[in-house]
């Protein structure tokens, strides 16, 4: 375990704890049995799934940038992200999502939908180049499909539900969606991880790391695999939360070694940190309705990139040596 | 020793016969899209042939478990872009991926042969070409390869950085008794770095054998259509060109 793992893993230890008091209802307020409802039934979950969520994109992006060998990429790029989101729009508009795990099943069914359609064009040695190119043809193509299906939209009311949950939140979420999306994000990270010593490879280009005896067909399995099970399942219970994925590896390589594989284990946790403060941050917020969470860190997430942008331009490399 | 048979790869390069030895220096020369990167890659396992195949002590590489074949051949590809800010030790350690260790051994000797002891801790986007250059060749030794296989490893170097790296190539031939492979795009270099040297020509093998039988004036006029003639001066061989 390297120090950045430690000390992400033990702002953590200490994050979780804190989240469960904060929100508009004080638990110190309230007598022990409705605390313990609100804690245990409400809190809790929200913080897994927080965690769940924000660890799947943290190492979803970090492995994208070590496969893409750039740090301006970010897991939606798969087009993995924008798929689920169609399919979680579908389970609205046929009046599905009112069945508690039709909308994340729908969900996951697009992701897995767009990670076949990526594996189907890029196929074998397709290379990276094609690989990204077909991975943003399917992102557009799942996101006009998603504005039509919202335009066709049967009803106002599941307009309103379908717009409101693209923006991504974690509001009003069970242990069943804990139960769907943290094992699922877990598989996936691991694979991530698995993946690592290969993209460590890949930080010498593609032939280079073939010459090292990197098999880039299932390298791209792997990348496939990995963030489709932790996108997916984010976006199944959370709606699309963007800039995650790339914000976090961006603060947390400066803290590693720089090597793709150092960086995927405290990208995870990172992602889970961030997004767990971020939703508890605004739950505290004193406004009328809560701020999405989707939204917020598109507010902090958009200057940031921008930001990004200028400081590699003033280094006069972006970003690569 | 690494045997080309009836080695092709679509027009690129057309049934090469040839093979590089253990404790040699072999140049790849011949003019622009004559197939030397072709070769030298398909050598390394990193392109596959349309047709023929490659021998590893009579074993086709194709055969070969990829991380096996790895520790045996060791490629520096041309123009490495180095994606992200290693430090030059963790660089280096890369070269121990296919062993599947971080055995720090073969690292330490690898930056010692390249004198790159004192710049392990330093992130390589502050080393000049030259010191990049012993960086990525240590990377290739420290996976302790019997091949090395370098695509042009010259290319931007300035004539001191040349001369170095010459010497650190021939050393690992004459000391370490691996076969060094290069494609050289300096006819005088490849004259004085090699053994023996491969002279291709769109996609065939024109000529192979020592440098002065391979790189004859007469192999230069067919291949390169030029008029020249090998001066020795000093031990070394200068290729000098008539306008």
């Amino acid at each position: 375990m390297n120090r950045p793992t430690l000390v992400l893993l033990a702002a953590l230890l200490v994050a979780i704890p804190l989240s469960l008091v904060a929100g508009r209802a004080s638990i110190f307020a309230l007598d022990d049995a409705r605390a313990l409802l609100i804690v245990l039934e409400l809190r809790l979950p929200r913080a897994l799934l927080a965690v769940s969520v924000g660890a799947g994109l943290g190492a979803a992006g970090a492995a994208m940038q070590g496969y893409l060998r750039n740090p301006l990429a970010d897991p939606g790029l798969f087009g993995i992200a924008p798929g689920a989101a169609l399919g979680a729009v579908l389970s609205f508009s046929f009046g599905y999502a009112a069945s508690g795990w039709l909308l994340p099943i729908f969900a996951l069914a697009g992701a897995g939908g767009a990670m076949a359609l990526l594996a189907l064009m890029a196929g074998r040695g397709g290379g990276i180049a094609l690989f990204t190119l077909a991975g943003l043809m399917i992102a557009s193509l799942a996101g006009a499909l998603t504005s039509l299906v919202i335009s066709l939209a049967p009803n106002p009311w599941a307009l309103s539900e379908i717009v409101t949950w693209l923006m991504g939140a974690l509001t009003d979420r069970s242990w069943a969606d804990v139960a769907l999306a943290a094992p699922l994000a877990l598989a996936g990270i691991a694979v991530l991880a698995r993946a690592a010593p290969a993209l460590d490879a890949l930080t010498l280009g593609e032939d280079a790391a073939r010459s090292m005896g990197v098999d880039m067909d299932s390298l791209l399995a792997l990348l496939v695999v990995g963030v489709g099970l932790t996108i997916g399942s984010g976006v199944a219970v959370a709606g699309i939360i963007g800039f995650v994925g790339l914000m976090v590896p961006h603060m947390v390589r400066p803290f590693t070694d720089r090597r793709p594989s150092s960086l995927i284990v405290p990208s995870a946790l990172g992602g889970g940190l961030l997004v767990l403060v971020a939703d508890g941050v605004l739950r505290m917020l004193p406004l009328v309705s809560e701020l999405r969470l989707g939204i917020a860190l598109s507010l902090i997430g958009a200057p940031f990139f921008l930001w990004l942008l200028l400081r590699y331009r003033r280094s006069g490399a972006l970003g690569l040596t | 020793m690494l045997v080309a048979r009836k080695l092709t790869l679509d027009e690129r390069l057309r049934g090469v016969d040839t093979q590089v030895r253990s404790g040699q220096v072999t140049a790849i020369c011949g003019p622009n899209g004559a197939g030397k990167s072709t070769l030298i890659r398909l050598f390394a396992g990193v392109l596959s042939p349309s047709y023929g195949e490659v021998l590893l002590d009579g074993e086709r590489t194709a055969d070969i478990h990829p991380r096996v074949r790895a520790r045996a051949l060791g490629y520096l590809p041309q123009e490495p872009q180095i994606a992200w800010d290693l430090s030059v030790r963790n660089l280096v350690s890369l070269g121990r991926l296919a062993h599947g260790d971080t055995h720090a051994e073969p690292v330490e000797a690898a930056l010692e042969a390249m004198d790159l002891h004192d710049f392990a801790q330093r992130p390589v986007s502050t080393l000049s070409g030259g010191e990049r250059a012993r960086a990525l060749l240590a990377r290739v030794l420290a996976g302790e390869p019997r091949f090395i296989l370098a695509d042009e490893p010259f290319a931007s170097l300035d004539l001191g950085y040349q001369s170095a790296l010459a010497r650190h190539l021939r050393a690992q031939a004459s000391e370490h008794g691996r076969g060094v492979v290069v494609v050289v795009h300096d006819l005088s270099l490849a004259h004085n770095l090699a053994d023996r040297v491969i002279l291709l020509n769109e996609g065939a093998l024109h000529a192979e054998g020592a440098p002065a039988d391979a790189l004859s004036p007469g192999n230069l006029r067919d291949v390169f259509g030029i008029e020249a003639r090998w001066l020795g001066d000093l031990g070394a061989q200068v290729l000098a060109v008539r306008k």
